[in-house]
Formats: C-alpha cells, structure tokens, sequence
C-alpha cells in the first residue's frame, strides 16, 4: 500500500480505504444504581452521563455518544442537551448521537440542534442516525410503526441534503416541503460528520451509501464476523454510487474492570436484568450463563473483561471487519455510577493505547 | 456444479431484508439452487445478492416463483398486507415472519387471537400450502449455529403445517441446512413457536424442544 503523507486518508484499489483509528464510548443514559443497589433519580443519572463524558475526555477517549432513548430505565430523550453540557466543559473529545432516532424525529430540528452542538464544541459534533431498535418514540410522537421504512428513507435523504449547507429545496410525503430555506445556524467548515447505524439488514448498508453516511455496524449479539459482508457490500455500494470511501464504525456492548473476573461479576447481573426486561418487547432470547460466556468470548459481541482483554478483541475485531472505529458501550443498566467511571478511566488510559499498539 | 449434484426442491426467497439473505445463503451452503427476490427489479438487490449470498441469483419475484417448489416468505410483516396471493398461488410456502406489535406496530389482519400469525397468513394465501418454520430463531444466530447431523450439540427448529408431505419437505430441508427438524401435525400448533411461546428464541436440542412443545400443547 502507498502512502500520501499530505493527506490521512489513502485508498488503494481494491483496499478499503484507511481511516484514522477512532475509538469512543457510548451510552444510553442508562438508570444508574447507588451503592446500596437503588435506582438513582433520571435528574441524578444525566447529571453523572455529564461527568462520565468530562472524565472520558480527561483520558483521551476519542468520541462521546449518547443514544436517545425514552424509558423509566433509559431517561435519556435529549442527548444533544446533555452533550452540550459536556462540550462547554470539554476542549478535545468528539461529540454525537448513538443513535438519533431519526424516523420519529424532524430532520430540520435534528440539523439544527447537532450543528448548535458542533458551534457549541467548537466542530466536534456528530450524528449517527437510525431507526433505533427501541420503538418508544413512534407511540409517543404519533408515529405509526409499520412506516418506519418510508419514514427513515424520506428522512434520510433530506437531511443529506441539509447537511450540504445552503438553501434546501426538498419534497416529500412524511413532513411539510422546503423551498429554498436556509436552515441555521451555518457550520463554520463544512458538514459534520454523519453516520447511519445499522444492525443486520443490507438495504440499510446500500441506503448510507446511496446518501454518503458513514457506516456504523451495531453488533449486539452473535458473531462480529458475520458483518464482514457487510462492510464489503458498503464499500462496494459507494463505489457503485461514484463516492469516495467511507469510515466503517462498531457499537458494541462491554464493561471493563481491573480484571476479567470482577468484570464479569459486575456486568452479568445486571446484563440478565436488562436483557430480561427488553426481551419482552425486543425478541431477544433471555441469556443463560452459557450463553453469556460465549458473547463475551473470542466469537461473541460483549466485550467484557480486563483492559487487555478487551484491547485484543477491539483489535481483531476491526481487523476482521475492515473498520476503523469502535465506540463501546459501557453502562449497562443497574451498574453504579463509580463502576462506570472506573470503566471509562481504564478504558482511555489502557485499552485505548492498548488498540493503538496492537493495530500499529 | 453440475445440475444432477444439485438436491430438488429448487427454493425462492422472496425478501432481501434481515431474513431472506440469511436464508438463502445457508441453503446455497446446503448445496440448493437459490434464487432471491426482493419486491422490484433484481437488478436492485444484485450486489447484496453478489456479496452476502453468492451462489443465489437474484430474480424477479414471479419468475423466482414459477420455477421454485419452496417459496420462502422473508418479507416484514406489514407488508403481507400488500403481497399478492397469487404470486405464490399453488406453491409451498415457508412462513418465517411473525407477528410482534410492539416491535412492529398493530396490524389489524392479524389481531385475531383466535388464530396464529401462520394461520392467517394461510387463511390469505388460500391457494398455497403454508409450512411455519425459522420463524423462532434470530437471523443471526442462522448461520453459526448450525451443526451437522448427529452433533451433541445440534439445534432443533419446529416445522409445523397441515400437509404432511409439505411438512416432510421443509424438514429435510431444515435438516440439511444443520438443524435437527421437530415436525409438528397442525399449522395451528405452529403457534407454540410465536413470540411469547415455549420455544421462541430459545436454543434447544430435539429432546428438550420436543418436551417444551409437548408439554404446552398437554
């Protein structure tokens, strides 16, 4: 592979293109527990998200997300707010959604409250759109749900568009017309960086392609290799639509402890507790012992385990997948807010350099 | 591979969404002839076809069918309320879909608690053979968790319908693809694999999914 030292983007035919290695944490505002095992209040756990984020850009954790949620158990429906917050405290570390639930939401008020946070943070927001696999908001903002297809589609295309900058001219069925509408505020350079998050179905790989979004591959459970295909078929799709390549991202599942064991110990209660509790309205299969051992083995998606532990399975598994970013995400549900910090602590200051060695 | 190599039935997924390209690519790895189909021109889906399933062809949905003996039905739900019976018109068709309203929104086609999902799929599809099947397991757990016949640790899927051929047709089908095949008599009992049942998105040998069919159905 040649090297183009003006520029850290390279592409070799054939190769996928070559990102820099970008590695975050994310978070669904998850219901944080004291130490007496009871729930703190929602005010109480997104004053805590606003600490873990400043803590994360204290030891050199790349990107911050927030995913959108709107739960007793994830109190977490305005993230941009929350990462406001974090920004006015923050100098260096990425800002973003993960996800934006963007079927139930208007791409314009989507715009223009991600390019606030990027004014805000001085060009550090994101935005990762989806559909988002929890429902909550279709019922609550009077979305029907076997429209989440067109809704998701219609509205990804418009905020491609908002997102060139300039007057907007758009039509469509699911929101009222644009017609040569400057939407505010202005970015200072350029679009900020977007991507639409994925879970399994290769229409919407195609669909980010088509739009030039970034691809985030969420993989929850079962084998991370499986998504190879995947990262391929975006490739290849961008190829076919005239586009440059595009970063390929992993939002997976973890917690990282100062050991394997403690992590384990720490995370599997809690883990069977929320999984339990979504299984109901999710389909996911309730986990047993054995197959919790299995996700957080080599060929599983949680990354569970000691810094070096989960180094070395961040690191193959970009390689296998042909990405160039994983945001883990920590806090699972129940879990105490000093377990989280600590996770994040050990996650920027040994696993972070850890990948770093390893992909070098 | 040469035409004699290749097993019958010939199989038509038609979806090309989460399922359908799980489906077709474990039965190309079966050694079937494949076609998939999504609801337009093939030219459409022709490089997820091309990297997620080589070795299936993608194909418009009536030709697909026409020349198939299993049709796979691999489309969202809140879309059969829209699919044409009549493309699948006296064929046997494999159900995989579910109904799940807080995943997918109310359907009033299928709010009928008297009957299954697959029930009211075949009460629609009246001119077609409906066999349930694949429906209780997560498409991602299809590919990597199949085993070959006699493993320790082999899966059981449920393949229930009314036509006992049909039924013995999806079965060893199933069973080729790398599951063990607990055929059940009644499309209606296929409800004992719907979301909430004994077996739904459970990973269970023959003998304790025999137990947890039979044991509900008592």
């Amino acid at each position: 592979m040649t090297t183009t030292p003006s520029s850290d983007v390279q592409t070799t035919a054939g190769e996928p293109a070559m990102f820099p290695l970008v590695l975050g944490l994310d978070t669904f505002g998850d219901l944080t527990h004291d130490k007496d095992d009871h729930p703190l209040s929602h005010a109480q756990t997104i004053r805590n998200v606003v600490e873990e984020g400043v803590l994360a850009d204290q030891v050199g954790v790349d990107f911050f997300g927030i995913g959108e949620h709107h739960t007793d158990d994830f109190p977490m429906p305005a993230g941009d707010v929350v990462l406001g917050a974090i920004a006015a405290r923050t100098t260096r570390i990425r800002l973003g959604s993960a996800v934006t639930v963007l079927s139930s939401d208007d791409p314009v008020r989507v715009f223009q409250r991600y390019s606030t946070l990027n004014a805000i943070s001085g060009g550090r927001a994101e935005v990762v759109l989806g559909r988002g696999s929890s429902i909550d908001s279709f019922p609550l903002f009077g979305y029907d749900l076997s429209d989440y297809e067109s809704l998701f589609e219609e509205k990804a295309e418009l905020f491609a568009e908002l997102l060139k900058g300039g007057p907007v001219t758009w039509q469509g069925t699911m929101r009222a017309p644009l017609r040569d509408q400057d939407v505010v505020p202005h970015t200072e350079s350029g679009p900020f960086p977007a991507w639409i998050g994925v879970g399994g179905s290769p229409q919407s790989v195609v669909r980010a392609a088509r739009h030039g979004f970034s691809l985030m591959l969420a993989i929850i459970g079962g084998s991370p290799a499986r998504f190879a295909p995947f990262s391929q078929l975006f490739q290849q799709a961008l190829e076919k639509f005239g586009r440059a390549p595009l970063p390929v991202g992993v939002h997976s599942p973890g917690h990282v402890a100062a050991t394997d064991e403690q992590a384990r110990d720490e995370f599997w209660p809690r883990y069977l507790e929320v999984i339990r509790n979504v299984s109901k309205t999710r389909g996911f299969a309730v986990p047993s012992k054995q197959s919790f051992l299995r996700e957080i083995g080599p060929h599983g998606a949680l990354y569970v385990g000691s810094p070096e532990t989960v180094a070395q399975k961040i690191a193959a598994n970009l390689t296998a997948l042909g990405a160039n970013r994983f945001d883990l995400k920590y806090a699972m549900g129940g879990l105490p807010h000093e377990a989280l910090m600590t996770n994040i602590e050990l996650y920027g200051t040994q696993v972070i350099p850890r990948v770093r060695e390893l992909l070098a | 591979m040469s035409d004699s190599a290749v097993p019958s039935p010939r199989i038509a997924v038609l979806g090309a969404g989460h399922v359908g390209p799980v489906i077709a690519r474990v039965a190309v790895e079966a050694g079937y002839h494949v076609t998939i189909s999504a609801s337009g021109d093939p030219e459409k889906i022709a490089l997820i076809s091309r990297i997620l399933v080589p070795g299936a062809e993608p194909r418009w949905a009536a030709e697909a069918v026409a020349d198939a003996d299993i049709v796979v039905l691999a489309i969202p739900l809140h879309k059969f309320a829209t699919f044409d019976p009549a493309l699948v018109a006296g064929k046997l068709v494999v159900d995989t879909m579910n109904y799940w309203p807080p995943t997918d929104g109310v359907q009033a086609m299928f709010e009928d608690r008297r009957y299954g999902s697959s029930e009211i799929v075949q009460h629609r599809l009246a001119q077609s053979t409906i066999v349930k099947t694949f429906n209780h397991t997560g498409y991602h757990e299809v590919e990597e968790e199949r085993r070959p016949a006699g493993a320790p640790d082999r899966r059981a899927l449920g393949v229930a319908g009314d036509d006992a051929g049909a039924v013995d047709l999806v079965a060893e089908v199933v069973e080729r693809i790398g599951y063990d095949a607990v055929r059940l008599r009644g499309l209606s009992n296929g409800r004992l694999f719907e979301p909430g049942g004994p077996v739904f998105g459970a990973s269970l040998r023959r003998d304790a999914f025999e137990r947890a069919v039979s044991v509900e159905a008592a």
